[in-house]
């Protein structure tokens, strides 16, 4: 039985999760193995019901845990085949062991994750505290900002992820609730065109190849394990920011979207800048852009792409900048934050006189107000304009009590 | 329906593994590969296997060599089984869609594991597999230690057995709790077919994996692995110690189809004391010291106990 195609309007009314879950059915996806946590679970109900009306041909394992939704999606792209899952928080935190391993098998899969504080104390709503926890787990990250991207950044995943060259997974992140429970308008692609994009599966090393056996997950000690993680690091490195580049343009070509992997705002001649992720930096570009009639040149550096973390185009974006805030959407429990700390790599060795401060925000679902980041451009122009950082590298925003700031 | 290996005699057996290499570095008299080539042995299907990180693991696949011509994945200590399910829904996927490279095979889906990444820590993704009904084999190669790690008590470690964890001392006989009864727990998922083998009954255990390939659905086998490092014995008794194993009852041979219809399939023609049995062991040498003589008592009680038990379900069907 051939499944059906789904009649798109040009623009529907979709939030960020069903968005991935219309992706998810577009690129027709053989083996999701899930386990629902909030506020991820609409992707992969979506699947269920896409399957169960017959949208979709491929196979819904409904497993215990994350962890088995990612052993099992492992032991899918291992088969050979096109595989996705989503998830958040506690159950990010729960697959992180298969995280690492399905990089260190270089198996491409797709992992929508929904951002969302880690407990204690037990929390719902959407941080970055899950996004972090992930970042060092050999993967490809990318970061939505709206139901949009997450319904394209999922296409470019695949892409990616699946290419020859690159099999790494890749996770699509968007912000909890803010993003994935927002309805706005996303504007569509038909199902062939999606599909084209993406493209036929094409397996390499597969399981079900019966022909050429493989041997998948071998034991290394100190002899290999250096030279495997090494590449690893390498292709990730090298040759992911590459793919993706071109995979952004192709999509441009196909949709009329241009995404990058910094995305500037107004940075050409800005003086103060904040760089952030998730759906803070559509707030931020709203407020640089209220700065600007008030006559501070401000600017917004949106990272789209987390892992591998963009230097070169973060130094160049940053270049000329006097005064940068970066802001974390995670506690970052005994240290700069991580944005801060990949800020500060990533200018140290150049020739920028920036001053650099972090700013920790929104744990927890905690609005980022416009009103904080008036407070936040001003304070950045304070320190251009005494030339040295005026306040505590470390500040927490919009924290009841004392104010809590730190080094 | 899967293709039944025709093998008419111990020799023709013991050469006929061509997917497991004698090639590996399992401890010389380990059961571990025994019973591998010899569920290996009762199918020419095509084979997608894993195995959870243990012994059978670490010394089959050490890069840049594997012991392994059948596909084969190794993801980590308690997810095999997992592994092997999400390979099966990519295998219906890809035939459903048509996608499949050589879409005429039958292949077979098994998960091999230690009693440690089965009984314990795995339990839970075995059960998830069971309860969903996978077209998968489950085998334990039941050493009843965690031998990998250097002898650790598991869930499997039968009382007074001495293990690293659970050491027999100047006060202590060693492990305290009776050995868990996994056969049972998974036929209640009311799987299909669980049974429970030993190596030196290879024809015993060739005919119910070729059950177990026969029927559609999850199958769980649980396979006495006699450990000649951690059980302390001579490797060239390997075979003796399975025999003691099955003739004294410690380990009886029976299958359970639909999680209700018990077959015992051996009858040993004469039980042994279980006394034989321990006493071909390190693991249980303290207990012949007379303050835990008791012990072996309570052992042989528990042995016929269960032995009844199983008779009793036999003839009730139940
Ligand atoms: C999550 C995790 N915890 C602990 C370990 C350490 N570990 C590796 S193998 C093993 C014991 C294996 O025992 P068993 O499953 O009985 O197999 P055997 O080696 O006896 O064949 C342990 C504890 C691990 N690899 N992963
Ligand atoms: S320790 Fe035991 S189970 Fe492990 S390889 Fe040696 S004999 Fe086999």
């Amino acid at each position: 039985m051939a499944f059906d195609k789904m009649e798109l309007r040009d623009i529907e009314v979709w939030d960020g999760n069903f968005a991935a879950a219309q992706a998810l059915r577009q690129c027709q996806i053989d083996v999701v193995a899930a386990y629902p946590i909030t506020p991820s679970t609409p992707i992969v109900e979506g699947y269920a019901k896409f399957l169960a009306d017959n949208y979709i041909e491929g196979e819904f394992v409904m497993v215990e845990s994350e962890h088995a939704a990612m052993s099992g999606c492992i032991g899918a792209a291992a088969a050979g085949g096109r595989v996705a899952t989503a998830t958040s928080s506690q159950g990010f935190a729960l697959m992180v062991e298969t995280l690492y391993q399905a990089s260190g098998m270089r198996l491409p899969i797709v992992l929508n994750v929904v951002n969302r504080a880690l407990a204690s104390p037990l929390n719902v709503n959407g941080d970055h505290s899950d996004m972090y926890l992930g970042r060092d787990s050999g993967w490809i990250q990318i970061d939505a900002y709206c139901p949009q991207d997450a319904y394209d950044l999922n296409f470019i995943a695949f892409r990616v992820s699946e290419d020859h060259d690159i099999r790494l997974p890749a996770m699509v992140h968007q912000d909890g609730f803010m993003t994935s429970h927002t309805a706005q308008g996303v504007t569509t692609i038909s199902d062939d065109a999606a599909y084209n994009f993406v493209g036929d599966y094409k397996p390499m090393n597969d399981m079900l190849d019966f022909e050429h056996p493989v041997t998948h997950g071998v034991q290394t000690e100190e002899d290999w394990h250096f030279e495997h993680k090494a590449r690893q690091h390498n292709d990730l490195m090298t040759k992911v920011l590459p793919k993706i580049e071109e995979v952004f343009k192709d999509f441009e070509k196909l949709s009329g979207r241009r995404y990058n992997i910094v995305e500037e705002y107004e940075t050409k001649d800005a003086d103060v800048c904040v760089v952030c992720l998730g759906s803070s930096v559509e707030t931020a570009r709203e407020v640089a852009g209220e700065m600007r009639e008030k006559g501070i040149k401000a600017g917004v550096v949106g990272i789209r792409v987390i892992r591998p973390f963009p230097f070169a185009q973060i130094r160049d974006a940053l270049k000329d900048i006097k005064a940068i805030a970066a802001l974390d959407r995670s506690s970052p429990n005994g240290a700069p934050g991580m944005l801060f700390n990949e800020i500060a790599g990533s200018l140290f060795n150049t020739d920028t006189k920036a001053l650099l401060s972090g700013y920790v925000y929104g744990l927890g679902g905690r609005d980022l107000t416009k009103a904080q980041l008036v407070d936040l451009f001003t304070e950045l122009q304070a320190n251009v304009d005494a030339g040295k950082v005026t306040t505590p590298l470390q500040q927490f925003i919009g924290v009841r009590g004392p104010k809590l700031s730190y080094l | 329906m899967s293709e039944m290996k025709k093998i008419k005699n111990l020799k023709e057996f013991s050469t006929s593994a061509d997917r497991f290499e004698g090639a590996n570095l399992l401890c010389p008299g380990c059961a571990h590969s025994i019973i591998v080539r010899e569920v290996l042995n009762a199918t020419n299907d095509d084979l997608v296997l894993s195995a959870s990180t243990g012994c059978l693991e670490v010394c089959t696949a050490v890069y840049p060599y594997t012991s392994w011509d059948a596909s084969w994945i190794h993801i980590g200590f308690e997810n095999g089984s997992t592994a092997v399910a999400g390979a099966e829904a990519m295998y219906k996927a890809l035939k459903r869609k048509g996608r499949l490279k050589q879409p005429e095979r039958n292949p077979k889906f098994v998960s091999f594991a230690g009693d440690g990444a089965s009984y314990d820590i795995g339990f839970q993704w075995i059960s998830g597999c069971m309860e969903r009904g996978h077209n998968m084999m489950h085998i334990v190669l039941d050493n009843e230690v965690y031998a990998n790690t250097g002898g650790q008590r598991s869930s499997s470690t039968p009382i007074g057995a001495s293990a690293t964890t659970s050491p027999a001392g100047r006060v202590s006989y060693g492990e305290k709790r009776n050995k868990k009864d996994m056969v049972s727990i998974m036929a209640s998922h009311h799987i299909p077919y669980s049974a429970q083998v030993s190596p030196n009954k290879w024809k015993d255990m060739v005919k119910k994996i070729q059950h177990g390939f026969a029927v559609d659905g999850p199958v769980f086998i649980n396979a006495a692995s006699p450990c000649t490092t951690e059980w302390k014995f001579d490797p060239k008794d390997t075979m003796t110690i399975a025999d003691l194993a099955t003739d004294s009852l410690v380990f009886p041979l029976y299958e359970i189809i639909d999680g209700k219809e018990l077959n015992i399939t051996y009858r040993p023609k004469n039980i042994v004391p279980v006394e034989d049995y321990l006493a071909a062991q390190g693991r249980f040498k303290h207990l012949f010291k007379d303050e835990y003589k008791y012990l072996i008592k309570e052992w042989q009680e528990r042995i016929d106990d269960n032995w009844a038990y199983l008779q009793r379900r036999e003839e009730a069907r139940v």
